[in-house]
């Protein structure tokens, strides 16, 4: 098999929970095992911690080489030193969602089972690992904060499905956040949005090496499956702009065998491909390093299930009623996959519930990405909500004379 | 701060809630949170202002009079306040009904079409007046719902609030002596700052 295993020799600082979650599909998960990251340092008063909530294939490498890739962290640019969420004021936390496959429980967990022959082995969960939602990737990550001595978080932070986790954080466990920044995000996933997570996942089913979902058993990966799923998503991280600013119609020479092994060639069909082909395939082929297909369906899942005002009669303002935290919501303009209008329903429901919130579109043509990359006002907004936060929660005196 | 920005926060009782719609870089709610102990909010339709705002830990949605308003629970605040905005609103009286809505008190001031010189400009030159409060042409102006001081009171009058303060002010937002007669203020105040309250 020339396929790469995702090397398990890396060891994730993580802290396991024997006791474990009830989850809200109703199965209790046990034990729960949480990777995390920290960098900072909390204060003697435990009130200047911040929780970074990670999107659908991040991890809790934020601010530090990603181990599995050697790449930097997904958001070095956002988080460090003198960086806008500053570690040298502020305690920050990221830890793997549950359901995610870089050390904390999920599809790729191992469990014990017992055989037909009454022997018990060990073996993946796979695809009977119990359905989460976001609410208990929320409830894991609170036994962590819990565990580090933590009773409220100064901020949850996270975009996409990040933000996704800071409004259940704030609907969940309302007393436990001070200020929260959902960016790019929404409160409920769009039919539109599973329509493309439902694409993904029939690319995974598809794929021959898939097996059921029991690939472990042949020590193949579904990876042509993944690797498309991956290439679909990612035309939805970008926008129109973005893909015509970085390849246009440029075109270069294809030398690896595409469509189904048909050899390539000058005169070929697809002896040329376009740049933007090249890009998606890279893409894709990375991905499938590092991420495990069990793991993509339960956290794709997870997201469609996610909508606020299920247990409100439909309205989103139900879950924030009497809430003292202090939000800033972030969107913005060209991010299709979730658009400003949604941001605008989350802006919608916290001023229906009397919350303090302030919201911000920023201006960008680099679609749903953009939270990632270099956008000068979305740090300056980061900067001046955490900085108005901290006054308010009587942070700013302590962190403005150091420690 | 704008002097009409100053009598305004004088209206405010320290340590109340706040709404203030079209608070453009934040000045007003900025001063009420840290002069008067105030937890002052802000809306604002231009985004560049709101970022500004946000970036300097303001807490300030984007969003307009006309159709953010309505998302607000009743009694949420106890003053609103609508600056120099009134009249290029394209419902005001329905914002008004809103502010009063959400807010114990509504704090609005708007620009004076009953000034004299627009007066005495219509009256001799026949075109629209252009003054140094009103300076964009008829075809430009943002301005669509324009009133005087006793239209606005007349749409008190008919809507049932009550005035509980009013002044007249000059360009400079400082305070003009006309202080008993609202007619002579209809005609000398350049601009009019009224506190309302529901019921007479």
């Amino acid at each position: 098999m020339d396929q790469t295993v995702i090397p398990s020799t890396v060891e994730h600082t993580r802290s396991v929970f024997p006791e474990g979650l009830t989850l809200d599909c109703g199965s209790v998960l046990a034990p729960v095992e949480i990777a995390y990251r920290t960098y900072g340092t909390l204060s003697p008063e435990r009130n200047n911690a911040i929780l970074i909530c990670h999107a659908l294939t991040g991890d809790q490498y934020v601010a530090e080489t990603q181990p599995v890739t050697g790449k930097p962290g997904w958001w070095e640019r956002m988080v460090g030193p003198g960086k806008p969420i500053d570690t040298d004021k502020f305690f920050v936390i990221c830890s793997n969602v549950l359901g995610g496959c870089m050390g904390s429980t999920g599809p790729r967990s191992l469990r014990t089972v017992t055989g037909e022959n009454g022997i018990s082995r060990e073996e993946p969960w796979g695809t009977d690992f119990p359905p989460i939602t976001i609410r208990d990737m929320v409830r894991a990550q609170r036994l962590l904060v819990k565990q580090l001595g933590i009773d409220r978080l100064f901020a949850v932070i996270g975009g996409s499905m990040g933000g996704m986790q800071v409004l259940e954080w704030a609907a969940t466990y309302p007393d436990m956040v001070f200020a929260a920044m959902p960016i790019a995000t929404a409160p409920f996933h769009s039919a539109q949005n599973i329509a493309f997570n439902e694409v993904s996942r029939q690319a995974i089913f598809a794929d021959p090496d898939w097996h059921g979902g029991r690939y472990w058993e042949t020590g193949a990966i579904p990876a042509r499956g993944l690797a498309v799923a991956r290439m679909m998503a990612h035309i939805t991280y970008l926008s129109e702009e973005a893909l015509t600013r970085k390849f246009g119609r440029r075109v270069r020479r294809c030398d690896e065998p595409v469509a189904g092994g048909a050899s390539p060639g000058a005169l070929s069909t697809f002896g040329e491909i376009f740049e933007v082909e090249s890009y998606l395939r890279h893409q894709g082929s990375t991905f499938v390093r590092r991420f495990d297909a069990n793991s993509y369906l339960t956290i794709t899942r997870a997201m469609d299930w996610m909508d606020l005002g299920m247990e409100h009669d439909g309205d989103c303002a139900g879950p924030f009623r009497e809430t003292r935290t202090r939000f800033c919501v972030v969107c913005f303009s060209s991010d299709w996959l979730f658009p400003t209008s949604q941001s605008r329903v989350i802006v919608r429901a916290l001023t229906r519930a009397a919350a303090n919130v302030s919201f911000v579109e920023i201006e960008s043509d680099k679609g749903h990405d953009a939270f990632l990359l270099d956008e000068p006002d979305f740090d300056r907004t980061v900067v001046g909500f955490l900085s108005g936060a901290a006054e308010h929660a009587g942070l700013s005196r302590r962190t403005s004379k150091g420690h | 701060m704008r002097l009409d920005q100053r009598l305004i926060a004088k209206m405010i009782t320290p340590g109340t809630r706040v709404l203030d719609i079209g608070s453009g870089d934040g000045t007003l709610i900025d001063h009420l949170f840290r002069t008067r102990g105030c937890d002052a909010r802000g809306i604002e339709i231009d985004m560049g202002e709101v970022t500004r705002s946000v970036a300097h830990g303001l807490p300030v949605v984007h969003g307009d009079a006309d159709h953010d308003l309505a998302h607000y629970p009743d009694n949420s605040f106890d003053y609103v306040v609508l600056q120099r905005t009134l009249q290029a609103v394209e419902r005001p009286r329905e914002v008004l009904r809103q502010m009063l809505r959400i807010g114990r008190y509504a704090i609005v001031s708007f620009p004076n079409f009953g000034h004299w010189e627009m007066r005495l400009k219509l009256l001799l030159s026949g075109r629209m007046p252009n003054t140094a409060v009103w300076h964009t042409p008829w075809y430009a102006t943002p301005n669509i719902h324009p009133c005087t001081i006793r239209d606005f009171l007349a749409l008190c009058d008919e809507d049932g609030y009550r005035v509980h303060e009013w002044m007249a002010i000059d360009e400079e937002g400082d305070r003009a002596p006309w202080r008993r007669s609202i007619r002579l203020a209809n005609l000398f105040g350049e601009q009019a700052l009224f506190r309302l309250g529901k019921g007479r």
